[in-house]
């Protein structure tokens, strides 16, 4: 299922504003890469690049190839809806449709592709939510609103509810940043299992999560306020961290910056 | 496939799992293309078929259009993005089909009003004018509208300006409760009932006249619930700090709500009574119950029949004549610009005295 | 109007600690009390409405011969009087069910189109022109619905008439399109601007959250809808729904210049005929003698119509209050 990503020479607008500048890295299959950098230096701009979200946002533009395996997400003849539908997303906060229960938010990507058979849609959603580490825990309270749930565990159920359609890659947007630490911890986990089946990219404020769950890590940087972001380098997470080649990304690790 | 086989997790085929990115999609223009087919169809089928309506053509357009559209899209792209095209062409439908009467509407009352809309309808009664003949104006009842309203706005604004103070300021338990209640079932008071009330008390009860006054008491019931809950609205928007400072000052309360929380929100309070006052001067029948129409000038709300613009124009599209639905028109067109002038006015000063800290 | 009120107690509760001292202040207890006496006064209103509404209805029922609810007549002015409201609360509801039927789902659409499908630049303008159509006075729907719809749907219902004629309920003789079909055409048209208005505030409320949720599952727009949006924003849509049908069920002006009222039931909704609780009040008043009870039967007929729109209003306020309880998990 993992494929790769390769992305050359994607910027991306916010109408006129220039938001990423000229970005070109790849993402392995099967491993974790984090995304780090100071606020505002596109690094979500440019993760919501990857499944055409960003695209969604009033005025939201973009330039340049982004290749899985080997096709472009942007051709001409793609649509949007699948490409989404192959690239999952995790959110900020979670966000589980609130009129929905636990089993129906893991479904629902299932009934959108016309899966409506009660086995198979039994089948997916318990498998999704092992996947999620968050069975035990709810299988008991299925028919309850997920949005009922405590922060973390719904963030896991968002995590099943992506996992559930099997998409190719899992992009995941500061998943912990509205967590507890323990909850946070649960959520490191589970990405450290995931690998094994996904192409994992997660955006992140803090370094110690990248360095905790990453294989490679790409730091991105704005030269100021209102300037593009733009990729500064892209590594082996544990060479970004203890020897990087670029002095500002020393200097952000080190935190004299940012 | 998927390797997620935690401990008994089953292994499921789903069908869609490697789904291909590129799928045979419409060109961009296609609804537009569509469209024009449909309209030119829909024009086709009405002269062949010698169709008179031309509503007929627009729905059989429609139809046209809505059916074309998922038809073609369930063909070339599949049965989700025919849905999805059809709910985008429905949407669409929707809006033009709601839009046309409405502009017609507006079209109409412009185009037919401006013939006899001049100096001399704004200064002329319809007093000793034959109603088949052109000639005469809306004099009388336009100051019949503005002294009815005027009266109806002395009433019903400090009432609802001091209820919502109430509400907002001092408002606990039942009392407050059961204001707030009867002010929403009040808000759903059919004009006509506010009529009849006023015309059960007033005139059969204490035996009064017809006269302006009655009609503003009517006008006044239907104004209060919009003024009290817009008060409402904008009292809740003062932050409680401007408050507490004050209060922390040593000012009393009453001064701290007329000095400080009214003055605040003094914008937004003036706009709600605005579009409140918008919202009664087109209200007509109340007002045919007790000012009762008249057609000739009447200075004096307190005394006597009166007439009103709106009932000016039911009289004169009542009266059926071409001479009497060209002053209907301009009525109207006359009517629809205060209206407009109003609620433009109130949206000016809203944006214009609107609270900084409320967004 | 009391003006030694009980202690009053601010919204900010500690506002106002040291409640004792501002009590005995006789501007406070001036300006409470006149802000007390005028909510009350608003409650004295509505007591008088009712007990106004009932006594003179009750006035006119004593008069009556013939059956309040079952007699297909309104002779008022003879002696003695009879009349009742059957042909009235039969037109009130079906035009009024007609005017919600077509009503509805187009609202909706524009309230979609004016929140998620219009262009950008397109959406603010749309919405501001809906706004300002929901200001137009029910008199100005009346004269155009008169002189304008009516002659325009002539062509309209004989093409009805010859596909659903026969049903019975869209069957259609010729002649002016007067009916209680084209009241509820006029009333929808009315209502949209209002219904529209409260549905797209809702929907533009929908959390983006949400929207962005189903989106990245790979949802269509209509999918994220569908999914997102018209959950979120149900009771919204509702409400805006009954504030609709209060408006419809009370509608004069409108009703009384296209409808060429009669006391009959037809089954035929395109025929001309029929009437409406608030159109006959309209109608008639003009036309009864003060002498007799004629007044009286038509406020008897105003209590109806007012027992009815606050019913309607009530059952609106009881779906929200449940929906508000059932998606309490929501916040």
């Amino acid at each position: 299922m993992a494929k790769r990503i390769d992305i050359s020479g994607l910027s991306a607008y916010y109408g006129s504003h220039r938001a990423i500048d000229d970005i070109s890295m790849s993402v392995e299959p099967r491993s974790v890469t984090a995304f780090i950098g100071p606020s505002g230096c596109g690094k979500s701009t440019f993760l919501r690049t990857l499944n055409r979200m960003h695209e969604v946002t009033p005025g939201g533009r973009v330039e340049g190839k982004v290749m899985l395996d080997n096709e472009d997400l942007y051709g001409s003849d793609v649509d949007p809806v699948s490409v989404r539908r192959t690239i999952g997303m995790v959110f900020q906060r979670p966000n589980p449709f609130p009129t929905m229960s636990v089993y129906e938010n893991v479904a629902a990507g299932l009934k959108l592709n016309g899966t409506y058979k009660k086995a198979e849609l039994d089948d997916v959603v318990e498998k999704s939510l092992r996947g999620a580490n968050l069975w035990n825990e709810v299988k008991d309270r299925m028919n309850k609103p997920g949005s009922g749930l405590s922060g973390g565990q719904q963030q896991r159920l968002c995590i099943a509810r992506a996992i559930a359609v099997e998409p190719q890659v899992l992009l995941m947007d500061e998943p912990c940043s509205a967590l507890d630490p323990i909850s946070t911890l649960a959520i490191e986990d589970l990405v450290g299992q995931l690998k094994s089946d996904y192409t994992i990219v997660i955006v992140t404020h803090n370094m110690q999560q990248a360095a905790r769950v990453s294989d490679r890590t790409a730091f991105f940087n704005l030269a100021a306020v209102g300037q593009p972001g733009k990729l500064v380098e892209v590594d082996e997470t544990e060479r970004i961290f203890s020897n990087p080649s670029v002095q500002a990304t020393e200097d952000y690790i080190s935190g004299r910056f940012g | 496939m998927s390797n997620l086989t935690l401990d008994k997790a089953p292994t499921v085929d789903t069908p869609s799992a490697g789904a291909p990115l590129r799928q045979p999609r419409l060109p961009r223009w296609t609804p537009l293309g569509l469209a024009a087919l449909s309209a030119a169809l829909g024009t086709g089928v009405g002269l062949l078929a010698g169709l008179e309506s031309r509503i007929q053509w627009g729905l059989i357009a429609a139809l046209l259009f809505v059916a074309l559209n998922f038809v073609l899209t369930k063909a070339v792209e599949g049965t989700r993005q025919a849905k999805d095209r059809l709910a985008t062409s429905l949407v669409w439908v929707c809006f033009l089909l709601a839009v046309v009467p409405l502009l017609s509407l507006l079209w109409e009352t412009v185009n037919r009003g401006v013939t006899v809309l001049d100096g001399s309808f704004l200064t002329h009664s319809m007093n000793g004018v034959i109603t088949i003949q052109p000639g005469g104006g809306a004099y009388h009842a336009l100051i019949g509208t503005l002294q009815q309203i005027g009266l109806a706005t002395a009433i019903a604004a400090p009432i609802g300006l001091l209820t919502a103070i109430y509400l907002v300021e001092y408002g606990t338990g039942r009392l407050a409760k059961a204001i707030t209640f009867f002010v929403d079932v009040m808000t759903g008071i059919p004009s006509i009932v506010a009529g009849l009330f006023v015309l059960a008390f007033w005139i059969i009860y204490l035996d009064m006249g017809y006269s302006g006054f009655a009609g503003a008491m009517s006008l006044a019931i239907l104004m209060m619930p919009i003024v009290v809950r817009s008060t409402e609205e904008m009292l809740k928007l003062v932050p409680n700090e401007l408050r507490e400072a004050s209060l922390a000052l040593g000012i009393p309360k009453w001064r701290t709500i007329l000095k400080v929380v009214l003055p605040t929100s003094i914008g937004g309070i003036t706009t709600g009574v605005m579009l409140a006052v918008a919202r009664i001067a087109g209200e007509t029948a109340p007002i045919m119950l007790l000012v009762f129409g008249a057609a000739s000038i009447n200075n004096n709300p307190f005394n006597g029949a009166q007439s009103s613009l709106p009932y000016y124009v039911y009289e004169q599209w009542k009266l059926g004549n071409e001479a009497s639905y060209d002053r209907a028109w301009a009525a109207a067109l006359l009517l629809i610009a205060f209206i407009m002038v109003l609620n433009l006015l109130a949206r000016g000063i809203a944006a214009w005295k609107a609270p900084k800290s409320g967004r | 109007m009391t003006l030694d009120s009980p202690p009053a107690t601010a919204p900010p509760p500690d506002a106002d600690t040291d409640g004792g001292k501002a009590r005995t202040r006789p501007g406070d207890r001036i300006f409470s009390g006149l802000a007390r006496g005028s909510g009350i006064t608003l409650l004295v209103i509505m007591a008088a409405i009712a007990v106004f509404l009932t006594w003179q209805a009750s006035i006119a029922l004593a008069e009556n011969q013939g059956n309040f609810l079952t007699t297909f007549e309104w002779n008022v002015n003879a002696d003695p009087p009879v009349f009742g409201i059957a042909v009235l609360a039969f037109g009130t509801i079906v035009s009024s069910i007609i005017a919600m039927v077509l009503a509805v789902p187009v609202s909706i659409g524009i309230a979609l189109y004016i929140s998620h499908y219009a262009p950008r630049k397109l959406a603010a303008p749309l919405a501001y022109v809906v706004d300002l159509l929901a200001a137009v006075p029910s008199i100005v729907y009346g004269l155009w619905g008169a002189l304008f719809l009516v002659p325009h749907l002539t062509g309209l219902y004989l093409w009805m008439d010859d596909y659903l004629g026969w049903t019975g309920v869209f069957a259609y003789e010729g002649g002016a399109a007067r009916s209680l079909f084209t009241a509820g055409i006029l009333l929808a048209i009315m209502i949209l601007p209002v219904v529209s208005n409260v549905s797209r505030e809702v929907f533009r409320q929908a959390p983006k959250m949400h929207e962005e949720a189903a989106l990245a599952l790979g949802a269509t727009r209509w999918e994220v809808i569908r999914m997102s949006v018209l959950p979120f924003g149900r009771s919204g849509v509702i409400s805006a729904s009954m504030l609709g049908l209060g408006r419809a069920l009370g509608e004069t002006m409108a009703v009384a210049t296209v409808l060429s009222p009669s006391f009959l039931i037809d089954p035929s909704l395109l025929d001309p005929g029929g009437g409406t609780f608030a159109q006959n009040i309209a109608a008639s008043f003009k036309e009864v003698s003060p002498a007799g009870v004629g007044r009286e039967a038509l406020i008897a007929s105003g209590l109806v119509l007012f027992v009815i729109t606050l019913l309607v209003n009530g059952l609106a306020r009881l779906i929200i209050a449940r929906r508000k309880d059932y998606s309490g998990a929501n916040a």
